[in-house]
Parts: C-alpha cells; sequence; structure tokens
C-alpha cells in the first residue's frame, strides 16, 4: 500500500497501524526504514512535490514484485513541508524470512531514489530550492534534448 | 491537440501544440532557451507512461510529461 501525507509523517502511528494490519499475516519478518531531515548546509527543512499517477504505477510495479516473493511493501511520503528532525519517507518489508525482506528494502529504497517522480527542494529562508545536484535523471531522461 | 506539462521544479505553464510525434516537440521546445537543460535532464512520459523513443506517435488529447531528476525520501 502507498500512502501520501501533507507534511511530515507520525512515524509511530504508522509504523504501529503496520505492524497491526499485517499481525496476524504469518510474516517473520517487518523491516522499516525512516528517512528523517538531517540540519546540514543551513537548512530549514525539506519541501516535496509528487507527480502522483507516475508514483502510483511505478509503486504498483514493486508491489507485483513483492507479491511473488511472497513479501509485501508499504510505503509513506510526505507532500509539502517537512521541518529538520521531522520525517519524510518511510518504506518497510513484510517477509515470511528475514533475507526477502532485507534485501528487498534495500533495492526497493535504491530504485525509489532514482526512479520515483518525487522532487525535493530545500528550505532556505522561507524559500523552496530544488536540490539539483542531490537529485538523479530518470533511466531514459534526454531525449528531448537530442539535437538532430 | 496535445497538452504538454512540466513537473516538479520546471516552472513552465502547460501547453498546447498541434503534433504528431516526439520529434516534432523535441524541435519545438528547443527553441525555447529556458527550457534547454531540462531537456537534456527530463524523463518523457506520454499519457503517465514513460517513454524511451522520439518516434513515439502522438494521438489527438495525449498528454506529455516532462519529469526533471528526481529525490525522494
Amino acid at each position: 500500500m502507498l500512502y501520501l501525507y501533507d507534511g511530515s509523517l507520525d512515524v509511530p502511528k504508522i509504523l504501529k497501524e503496520w505492524y497491526e494490519q499485517e499481525a496476524k499475516s504469518n510474516y517473520g519478518a517487518y523491516i522499516p526504514f525512516v528517512g528523517t531531515v538531517r540540519s546540514e548546509d543551513g537548512i530549514d527543512g525539506l519541501s516535496f512535490d509528487i507527480y502522483e499517477p507516475i508514483l502510483g504505477s511505478w509503486f504498483a510495479s514493486w508491489q507485483q514484485k513483492a507479491k511473488e516473493k511472497g513479501a509485501v511493501i508499504k510505503m509513506a511520503h510526505s507532500k509539502g513541508d517537512v521541518m529538520l528532525h521531522e520525517s519524510s519517507y518511510i518504506a518497510a518489508v513484510f517477509s515470511p524470512k528475514r533475507r526477502v525482506a532485507l534485501e528487498f528494502i534495500d533495492a526497493f529504497v535504491e530504485d525509489f531514489k532514482a526512479s520515483a517522480p518525487i522532487w525535493k527542494y530545500d528550505l532556505i529562508d522561507g524559500k523552496r530550492v530544488y536540490a539539483l545536484e542531490r537529485s538523479t535523471a530518470i533511466a531514459g531522461s534526454g531525449i528531448l534534448g537530442v539535437k538532430k | 491537440m496535445i497538452q504538454v506539462e512540466f513537473l516538479g521544479p520546471i516552472q513552465k505553464e502547460p501547453l498546447e501544440v498541434n503534433i504528431t510525434n516526439l520529434n516534432e516537440l523535441a524541435k519545438l521546445l528547443q527553441n525555447d532557451a529556458e527550457l534547454t537543460q531540462w531537456l537534456e535532464n527530463s524523463a518523457v512520459a506520454v499519457n503517465d507512461a514513460l517513454v524511451s523513443s522520439l518516434e513515439h506517435p502522438l494521438k489527438d488529447g495525449d498528454k506529455v510529461s516532462l519529469l526533471p531528476p528526481v529525490c525522494g525520501g
């Protein structure tokens, strides 16, 4: 399941809800990853734009991959502003055994960083500054820039 | 007409253009100096599915989206 929230995530509540959703599903492993905004480079926080149609189809493809391994994946992400020491991202995998979940969460988060249509901005003095240098071009980018 | 939308940090209003494939869109957008950097680093989706070729045909009512570099989390 994919959950989007305005502003920061209530991490304890979400982790508890997910735990309870799968409490009787006979999974042996629940491995969450929580992303929290750190203080660096003088930022006041981060802000996010999300393009939901493509995020939804990207996530559905990962749900299918998880299903093929007998696992379930859940993800929560913030829209808009998230201030220092608040959290903007949670991903979690449930699987019968730990090895699948550990490997899956690694592969999922890496592809999330490279492919999920989410744009990050630094919040500095009340302005949103696109974090271009920390961003990754989606595979296949640049075709419209090729001159013929 | 084809609707062209610019996502995330690309500060540009959507366009409506009369074209039949992405090659024509590339030529059109390359005339806009403000878009040069974004054309070189953005992915392209047609009707919310990513495409990898400029030969992709377009039909009336299609939506083309430009997706600049991403950074979730």
